[in-house]
């Protein structure tokens, strides 16, 4: 069995990841709007404490305090469970997060990941895979044709992406021979793999903006056909579960990012800890600007992109960096 | 301690599968089966396999039960009647099987770490799992994987077919 010590750093650590965590999603979409306000030559919330810092608050007392509304003839049960498994897999995802190297405090080694899992590449792909779910039985639970319409094509989406997701990770464990997250930031200490192998470093960026459902690929929700897609009939915080756990699905993904191609913690000067949250919100940055420049696809055109043009990409990318590395071993 | 939980399992993913061919509702009844493949992973991980514990996730809940929720919602099935009864009685059983996986899961991951005489009899790395696919068995791998294509091929010239013969029809 454990100690007691060991279960209380364990505890620690997830109660301040879980706190870190919910605050970043919270501010991410402060940040969201206000940047997406200079983008569009307007102001954006501005007016709830300084510089409107005190938004977030704000919204979440309004969500809390809406009526929760639940449909006629909808399935009870997962209708109200659907948004807690649309945010619930993407926290679970953060325990094999790895934020910086070990710790020493009082002789005592502290790793800073939750859990070194030594498949933790496929954990994170499994847990981006259960994330359908939340979309899926939302949509189909609310019995509403829109609703039906935009988890069929989060459904959809979601599958094809996901190939191309994660045959763009298979290079990179290739080339870091471990299915560890923290192999993996060790494996890049002269060269990120962004540079190694842009090729899958462009695939997965790819992947990811369509994984997290938005501009351009955010078809599932595309308001100007499906009012609001899977979560039209949701209201109060039900709705605010699928809509923060959309960014905390940004923030894991931009994790990800930076621990599969980035480096990861390394680099000069700065603390790992810092160096690695602030590529985490360079990439969370990129999907901001992404949302205030492109224009949305259509949904033939996506999945044509998706299977036609990623996916064999991706495949010939792996066979490319097998036959590399098989050559200068 | 692993006997015991061993057995929980096997009983979890049979009850969640016995609820699963005798639900109405096929949605209700896909995520009992997802419930079967959460114990079955479990077993996989007690039994020492993490990766193939992985792969059940990804491959029979994540991928081949979100196809199997396609289908089902792009049918147009008739509306539902709620039986009467309490609610109780319709989430009752998965919040059960689901309270019993976490349960387990939790013991996992305390017994696992630390004493010696928990760990499973034989442990398998990704590494040596990979080694023991590729080296030992890759004519199966191969002979599956062809499977595979084949599948995909008639898959492709069966709704190609039905197409074209569509367009015969027209002309």
């Amino acid at each position: 069995m454990i100690d007691l010590l060991t279960v209380v750093i364990i505890l620690v650590k997830l109660i301040l990841i879980l706190g870190v965590i919910l605050t970043l999603a919270a501010y991410l979409v402060f940040a969201e709007r206000r940047i997406l306000g200079r983008m569009q030559l307007r102001l954006g919330p501005n007016r709830v404490g300084p510089f409107g810092l005190l938004q977030p608050l704000a919204d979440v007392i309004k969500l809390l305090t809406k009526e929760d509304f639940l449909p006629s003839q909808a399935d009870k049960w997962l209708f109200l469970l659907a948004p807690g498994m649309a945010s619930i897999t993407a926290i679970l995802a953060f325990a094999v997060v790895p934020f910086s190297p070990p710790l020493h405090l009082f002789g005592r080694e502290i790793p800073m990941v939750v859990c070194d899992l030594n498949v933790g590449v496929l954990y994170f792909l499994a847990l981006s895979s259960l994330a359908v779910y939340g979309v899926a039985l939302g949509g189909w639970a609310s019995n509403s044709k829109y609703s039906l319409l935009g988890g069929i094509r989060g459904l959809a989406q979601l599958i094809s992406y996901e190939l191309s997701m994660g045959l763009s990770l298979v290079p990179v464990v290739l080339m870091a021979r471990s299915f560890s997250l923290t192999d993996i930031v060790l494996a890049q200490s002269p060269l990120p793999f962004a540079i190694l192998n842009p090729v899958a470093f462009l695939i997965f960026m790819i992947s990811i903006a369509a994984e997290s459902k938005r501009i351009p690929f955010d078809i599932p929700e595309a308001e100007n056909e499906l009012v609001a897609g899977y979560h039209t009939e949701y209201s109060g915080m039900r709705f605010g579960l699928f809509f923060v756990g959309e960014y905390i699905n940004v923030i894991i993904l931009s994790s990800m990012t930076t621990v599969f191609f980035l480096g990861g913690w390394s680099g000069p000067l700065l603390p790992p800890l810092i160096w690695f949250f602030l590529k985490m919100l360079a990439v969370s940055f990129f999907f901001i600007w992404m949302r205030g420049t492109l224009p949305r696809l259509r949904y033939d055109q996506l999945m044509h992109f998706g299977w036609k043009f990623l996916i064999p990409l991706s495949l010939l990318n792996v066979i490319a960096t097998g036959a590399v590395l098989l050559a200068i071993r | 301690m692993s006997t015991v939980l061993f057995y929980i399992l096997g009983f979890t993913a049979l009850a969640a599968t016995l609820m699963c061919i005798t639900r109405r509702n096929p949605v209700h009844a896909v995520i009992y089966l997802v419930n079967a493949f959460f114990a079955l992973a479990l077993l996989f991980y007690l039994l020492g396999a993490p990766l193939v514990a992985a792969w059940e996730v990804i491959i029979y809940a994540g991928a081949i039960m979100v196809l199997f929720l396609f289908i089902i919602m792009m049918l147009e099935l008739a509306p539902m009647h709620t039986p009467a009864g309490p609610g109780w009685k319709r989430w009752g059983p998965v919040a059960a099987l689901s309270l019993i996986l976490l349960c387990c899961t939790i013991l996992m991951v305390a017994v696992d770490t630390g004493s010696s005489q928990s760990v499973p009899f034989f442990y398998v790395s990704p590494r040596v799992f990979g080694t023991v696919l590729f080296k030992k068995y890759p004519l199966a791998v191969q002979v599956v994987s062809f499977q595979l294509l084949f599948a995909a091929v008639g898959a492709y010239y069966v709704g190609r077919s039905e197409r074209l013969a569509d367009r015969e029809d027209k002309s």
